[in-house]
């Protein structure tokens, strides 16, 4: 369904005044590739990159070198005539800027609807269909965004990509504003939906927990690259790499099993050490043995 | 107990749009004690950051009212004291980390601008004085403190450079740099990895210790409010459903919406089907 084949992308670092001075490598050489139907979770650090691997899936930023194809095309090749957004729907980390302050919820889930030709008569009818969907009343057809809590904009955003039944859902952090019983109704739609219609995610997400229920295929990605891949039960029952085991030592849990399932990690001062002081101490053992 | 230096006292407040009046919240009360973390969780669009705004004065009346209630701080009312002194006091006494960092930050500027005006402030209140240098170095400290890897990258780049978690720790980093006594937080950690995420609620927790800080939390995560909070309040459509020790709720929740929170938690242990369909996976 999706491939994507040692994707680069750097960002210019500039010095006090201005002036370009290096390049930060924020997506460094990552390849993957996602089966149709599948729930494919990507998880790591803040910064590390996982949003503007997001925004070259739907062509937002453009690549420095690599690759990126949907069913074995390159998504720059439109000659099939199909759009982008009907094939790739995007559902953005922060739902606070993604919608249009000057429309109403309405005429935001309403927008793709239109772009894909969906009749008028029938709009009013599927935007109030789009928004039980995601839990939220027909009458917040009419509201704007200012008068939403951050949940209820999420779920706006949701329903907004679900508008058009596009075949790749790009997820960002597509439940982080959710309370967690909501946010278990959005997944159980989301799974619904994948199974009847066939559709494949990419879902990022700090959420470790929901990570490990969700999503059956994960990488982890550490600055710029992909450390760790493999079904959701190996990464989180056996993870291989240091940073992964960190992550997962570092969910925050409410139970004592889950607490018991975290690895080990050796401790700096009694407490967790961070990536790179934990990659330091592997470093060193290496250089001992 | 004395007096707690928040507390929030039977706070109702309505909303009108079109000539429609919808109450939001119906007398909430809470207490935030000095040197103290307290949590505030819910369902989505319960009003908890409504109730924040209201503390913090930033309910935009009209199109809100507070309908009743009291807002004491440090035992004097918010709601009742000159706008003046209320203006004073927020931004110096108390500081507030937004849900939605994007709609805090202004995009024309750089960050290092934004944090030192914010610092130019605080040492105005405080009385000190310091060289444009020195400035700089406590902002590019203040961003290693809250674990960027790049401080002075992250300094001089606009908004719309940083990932999302990145904003979510320059509006943390510029909390810190006012110094306030009581630190109001909506979702302070949700954009964050988790080892970012502990190691900022680490940092929060220590200047509780050190400093006193009060700390105010709302949050989605209740293993977040399990690792670092005293208390939990319970909010539930604009209702305060259930209050008490953290230890005590998450054992023996009392209200049924709590207990459905807690059991709607995944785990780490795995083995949930998501899905209505029942079909076997
Ligand atoms: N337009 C841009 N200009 C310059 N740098 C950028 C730009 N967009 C992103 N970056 C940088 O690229 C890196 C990766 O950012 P990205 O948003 O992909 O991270 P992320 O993994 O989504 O993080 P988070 O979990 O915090 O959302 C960051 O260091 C960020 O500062
Ligand atoms: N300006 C406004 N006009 C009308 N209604 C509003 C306005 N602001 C908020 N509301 C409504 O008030 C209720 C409480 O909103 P609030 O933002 O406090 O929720 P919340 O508990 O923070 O939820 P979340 O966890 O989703 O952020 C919601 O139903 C929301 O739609
Ligand atoms: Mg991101
Ligand atoms: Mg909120």
């Amino acid at each position: 369904m999706l491939e994507l084949k040692n994707l680069c992308k750097a960002f210019p670092i500039r010095n006090a005044f201005g002036r370009k001075t290096g390049a930060l490598q924020a997506v460094d050489n990552v390849s993957m590739t996602i089966a149709p139907g599948d729930i494919y979770g990507l998880a790591g650090e803040s910064g590390s990159g996982k949003s503007t691997i997001a925004r070259m899936i739907m062509g937002l930023e453009t690549p420095d070198s690599g690759e990126i194809l949907i069913d074995g095309r390159s998504i720059h090749d439109r000659s099939d005539g199909v759009a982008h957004g009907r094939r790739v729907q995007m559902v953005f980390q922060n739902p606070g800027s993604s919608l249009n302050p000057r429309r109403t919820v309405g005429q935001s889930v309403a927008v793709p609807l239109d772009a894909h030709g969906f009749p008028r008569s029938k709009r009013p009818a599927r935007v109030a269909t789009l928004l039980d969907m995601v839990q939220l009343p027909a009458a917040f057809a009419e509201r704007y965004p200012h008068e939403l809590s951050g949940g209820q904009k999420q779920r706006v955003a949701i329903a907004r990509a679900l508008a058009v039944e596009p075949k790749l859902l790009v997820l960002d952090e597509p439940t982080s504003a959710l309370d967690v019983s909501v946010q278990a109704k959005v997944m159980d739609l989301l799974t619904d939906l994948g199974r009847q219609m066939g559709l494949t995610y990419l879902f990022i997400s700090h959420d470790l927990s929901l990570m490990r229920n969700f999503a059956r295929e994960v990488s982890v990605l550490y600055r710029g690259g992909i450390v760790e891949s493999g079904t959701s039960d190996t990464v989180f029952g056996h993870p291989s790499h240091d940073y992964t085991r960190l992550l997962i030592a570092s969910v925050p849990v409410i139970s004592a099993e889950e607490a018991a399932l975290r690895p080990v990690i050796p401790l700096i001062d009694g407490e967790l050490p961070t990536p790179e002081q934990l990659i330091a101490l592997r470093q060193a053992a290496d250089r001992q043995a | 107990m004395s007096f707690p230096l928040l507390r929030v006292e039977n706070l109702s407040v309505s909303f009108t749009t079109y000539g429609r009046t919808v109450p939001v919240l119906h007398g909430v009360s809470l207490d935030v004690p000095a040197r103290s973390q307290v949590a505030l969780v819910g369902e989505s669009g319960s009003g908890k950051t409504v109730t924040m705004k209201a503390i913090m004065g930033l309910l935009r009346q009209p199109p809100a009212r507070i309908t009743s209630g009291a807002i004491y701080y440090d035992g004097a009312d918010l709601l009742t004291m000159p706008e003046k002194e209320r203006l004073k006091l927020r931004g110096t006494a108390m500081s507030m980390v937004f849900q939605d960092p994007m709609s805090s930050l202004n995009p024309v500027f750089t960050i290092a601008d934004q944090m030192a005006t914010i610092l130019k402030y605080a040492d105005r209140r405080l009385g000190r004085t310091r060289s444009s240098r020195d400035r700089m170095q406590r902002v590019y400290d203040t961003l290693a403190q809250v674990r960027m890897r790049d401080p002075e990258r992250v300094a001089r780049a606009y908004p719309i450079e940083l990932s999302g978690g990145m904003r979510q720790r320059v509006l943390i980093a510029m909390a810190l740099l006012s110094e306030t006594d009581l630190l109001i937080a909506d979702e302070p950690g949700t954009a964050l990895d988790v080892t970012t995420q502990a190691q900022i609620l680490k940092l929060l927790k220590d200047l509780v210790e050190a400093r006193g800080l009060a700390l105010l939390m709302i949050t989605h995560n209740l293993g977040v409010v399990r690792e670092t909070c005293n208390s939990v309040y319970v909010m539930q459509k604009g209702v305060i459903v259930e209050k008490g020790e953290t230890a005590a709720i998450f054992e023996a929740p009392a209200h049924d919406y709590t207990r459905s929170l807690i059991d709607a938690v995944p785990r780490l242990t795995g083995g949930r089907r998501f899905g209505t369909a029942g079909v076997p996976a």
